[in-house]
């Protein structure tokens, strides 16, 4: 989180001539596509991790896919790194710009090119945003799932970077789920299609490559993406605990009775009650944890899992569940947990989010952990959780203006990064590693894991030139962070104690 | 009978990994026509078995890849759940098996296919080194995801030694409904049925009737039922077809060829006889025509071919990536095996 020295001397090794690059980029771009005065670049200074700054040395904004090709193709000869960047909302600091590189910024292919309703597939430019997608296929009675909480700005090529997931994953999948067909320019410029319209293509799964991959391996120009149906019911469902591990057996009591609800989220203590006060959703703010259930489907499907499901909460103890009457309660219940995180900037100068992953049936010990690192580095974490999926967003509250807060805030936040990889877990369940998570990926992988990530980048991209720095740690990084991998879930000597 | 070889088998590839030896990677054999020619000397997985964790409740299993399915088969459905991704047991077959192939069953458009619910994987790579992918929870972007590309590989990429996939509750009720419609209109009746929210997990017509599959919670299936019309029919028909063992498939002659299509995309018109499955995205064509034509039908439908059964195995079987597709091809196989030691030339000659 340090602003300064993200990037690391192996990091940025790069010689080119800054002149020549600019005078072949004009050849092939319109003059205004071409950003190099201070002032108009610091736009993209940072994405939605504002701790890290950096600025680009020129920014494109290119509007044709011929264009692309071009700027990779100059990029490639002369050795220049490169950053995608869609709406920039990442968290994890991915679409940082390289400060001897171009920031390559797809807002222009801004457009969905076609709904298809009978074949229920969307087909689209990366810049399109999330929401866009489904409010374009609303009219045929379609939709398109994954939906992160920016999913007002986030856009698809960003959302196919950091494999998006959002509160329907446990049901509808994540975003690598969703995506039929990706048209991706190399860096060497050259443009293929990975995977296709027809099930099952032929060769590698070069798609579940792309996902996630965090613009390491290729820029995407468009995607074809898949729609569904939208449910014929809906039933949304809020209950309060008196404790934070009946809650979190609830939640295995619903899935072990063979319900899988299509949203299932878990908000503690201190996140009820930040929320309550920021958007008045109605939520008992003396719970200690409270669960909210979407259950949908067919209508008479729906009312028998929602009678189920009220029976299975009351027998893990809820105290207080009440069924949404209508649709605009059901968004109020929502509403809550989908203003959690700037409810909690409200009562906090600053938060710091954290994206871990767990078995969901460690939820009750990892969160009385975590209390007590709270307590060791004298800081507050409230947590809002993706129940269903195990994934975890447990938020820091600290003063960046209080001297040694920050840096204290971020020794906590490596700490659960940890607890979450000893428990069985990852450091990132959606947000991405990036920059903000690159030196923790030393302590989920093992040394030959690590160098069998950085050859799969180089079948990509030979000369590493595609977002560097970011995401996969090199060998130096590892050895200087002094890599304490965790193997099968054991920390190296787990007798001691850790703070 | 539960065994860890994976000492044993990670030895092995190391050790030809140094002579430059090739391996041919054998579960239980039931999948060894598929794909070219095996070539190598066997290198068996079937020993290094056992479910090593599985609890209902976290939707997740991990076994080891020798794991007989009908094993997990069995395990699962003591509590209710099931692999959602139902992949075809022909003569039984291995967990790791199943993976390396990547084929999904009859459910595969309606409940998505084998690779989405891979969630992690330990292997060998090429190197005989021991690495792990991926783990046991739904959401993980760590990394890029080696897991998922492992899912029809078939073995050229890594040894799997254990597989963790999501699983889901089995459906409560299960209906088969037979309907005497002509190919085209079933197409359009079942995508209207699956538009509709009707619980549709199977559509597959043999020619001469419609047979459509609705699993789920009671009053959505009861409900399905009577909007679908059609005659009762028991689920066997599912089972037969996944595993081919219906008649179309087991009587001898002309070689067999799998053409996936685009939604909603008109069959293509080739010599032999075909039946169609996943509402007419999997066609299963018996046919002495000429591969070329068959690919090249297909391609010009939006789909790709692959020779099935049958036929030459020491020719290219499945649709060849274009230029800068391959180059990415050859690229990963040389990044995860070096000396071409995994199963060479089982997905491609020269892979």
């Amino acid at each position: 989180m340090a602003a300064d020295s993200v990037y690391r001397d192996e990091d940025l090794q790069f010689a080119f001539d800054r002149e020549d690059l600019v005078g072949r980029l004009r050849a092939v771009v319109p003059p205004d596509a071409l950003i190099l005065d201070r002032e108009s670049l610091r736009v993209y200074e940072s994405d939605g991790l504002s701790a890290y700054r950096q600025l680009p040395l020129v920014a494109v904004l290119p509007e044709t896919i011929a264009q692309v090709q071009d700027i990779l193709r100059i990029c490639h000869e002369l050795s220049v790194p490169v950053v995608a960047r869609g709406a920039g909302t990442s968290l994890s600091a991915g679409a940082l710009p390289h400060p001897r590189g171009v920031l390559l910024h797809l807002g222009k292919f801004n457009r969905i090119l076609e709904v298809d309703a009978r074949r229920r597939i969307a087909r689209v430019q990366p810049g399109v945003r999330n929401l866009a997608v489904s409010e374009a296929a609303a009219p045929h009675g379609l939709y398109y799932a994954p939906d992160p909480s920016s999913q007002i700005a986030c856009t698809i090529g960003g959302n196919i970077a950091e494999n998006s997931g959002g509160v329907h994953c446990l049901k509808y999948g994540l975003t690598v789920h969703n995506v039929l067909e990706i048209t991706m320019v190399t860096v060497e410029g050259e443009r293929v299609t990975l995977g296709s319209l027809a099930p099952d293509a032929p060769g590698y799964d070069l798609p579940a490559l792309a996902h996630g991959s965090e613009g390491m391996l290729g820029v995407v120009v468009e995607a074809a993406l898949r729609l569904l149906p939208q449910p014929q019911s809906r039933q949304v469902l809020l209950a309060a605990f008196p404790d934070v591990s009946s809650a979190g057996e609830a939640v295995a009591g619903v899935i072990g009775a063979g319900i899988v609800p299509a949203g299932l989220e878990m908000m503690d203590n201190p996140a009820i009650r930040a929320a309550e006060a920021f958007v008045g959703a109605g939520y008992p703010v003396d719970a200690a944890a409270i669960l909210i259930c979407e259950l949908d489907g067919h209508p008479g499907e729906v009312d028998e899992q929602l009678h189920r499901v009220r029976e299975l909460l009351g027998r893990h103890g809820a105290q207080d569940i009440r069924v949404a009457r209508d649709s605009r309660e059901a968004a109020r219940f929502w509403a809550g947990r989908k203003a959690a995180f700037p409810a909690v900037g409200r009562i906090s100068p600053d938060y710091y989010c954290m994206d871990g992953t767990i078995p969901r049936h460690r939820l009750g010990e990892v969160l009385a952990r975590m209390g007590e690192l709270g307590e060791a580095h004298g800081l507050r974490i409230a947590n809002v959780f993706h129940a269903g999926d195990g994934n975890l967003h447990p938020l820091i509250l600290y003063d960046g203006n209080a001297p040694g807060e920050l840096e204290r805030t971020e020794e906590l936040g490596g700490r659960i990064l940890e607890l979450c990889i000893e428990v069985g877990g990852t450091i990132t369940g959606e947000h991405g590693v990036g920059m903000e998570k690159i030196n923790q990926m030393c302590v989920q992988f093992a040394e030959p894991e690590l160098a069998q990530f950085r050859a799969v980048k180089k079948s990509f991209d030979p000369r590493g030139l595609l977002n560097p720095g970011k995401a996969v740690p090199t060998l130096h990084r590892c050895a200087e962070f002094g890599g304490m991998h965790v193997h099968d879930g054991q920390l190296p000597h787990p007798g001691l104690e850790r703070y | 009978m539960d065994a860890d070889q994976s000492r044993e088998i990670v030895r092995r590839v190391a050790d030809a990994a140094g002579a430059g030896t090739a391996l041919e990677i054998r579960g239980r054999a039931s999948k060894r026509f598929y794909g070219r020619a095996p070539a190598g000397a066997p290198l068996e997985l079937a020993g290094h078995r056992g479910i090593v964790r599985y609890q209902p409740s976290e939707l997740v299993l991990t076994a080891r890849a020798g794991t007989p399915l009908d094993e997990i088969d069995a395990v699962l459905a003591e509590a209710g759940q099931a692999l959602p991704f139902d992949p075809p047991r022909y003569a039984g077959g291995s967990f790791g098996g199943a993976v390396a192939a990547g084929l999904s069953g009859p459910s595969r458009p309606f409940t998505g296919p084998l690779r989405d619910f891979v969630l992690g994987t330990r292997l060998v790579n090429g190197r005989g080194e021991r690495l792990r992918f991926g783990g046991e929870v739904m959401k993980n972007v760590a990394g890029y995801d080696v897991s998922r590309l492992m899912a029809g590989a078939l073995g050229t990429l890594g040894v799997l030694l254990e597989i963790s996939v999501k699983v889901l509750p089995a459906p409560r009720l299960v209906r088969t409904r037979r309907l005497a419609l002509t190919r085209h209109e079933s197409a359009s009746r079942v995508r209207a049925w699956v538009a509709a929210g009707l619980p549709v997990t199977g559509a597959a017509h043999d020619g001469d009737a419609l047979r459509v599959r609705l699993a789920g919670a009671e009053p959505a299936v009861e409900a399905a039922v009577s909007e679908t019309g059609g005659e009762e029919e028991g689920d066997g028909f599912w089972s037969a077809l996944r595993d081919h063992e219906l008649t179309f498939f087991r009587r001898p002659g002309a070689p067999l060829w799998r053409i996936a299509l685009p939604s909603a995309t008109p069959e293509p018109e080739l010599a032999g006889a075909s039946l169609a499955d996943w509402n007419g995205q999997q066609i299963w064509l018996r046919s002495d025509d000429e591969p070329d034509r068959i690919r090249e039908a297909a391609a010009v439908a939006g789909g790709h071919a692959a020779l099935f059964r049958g036929g030459d195995r020491d020719g290219e079987v499945f649709q060849r990536p274009g230029p800068v597709l391959w180059r990415l091809h050859s690229r990963l196989k040389q990044a995860f095996d070096p000396n071409g030691i995994l199963n060479p030339g089982r997905l491609y000659a020269g892979l």
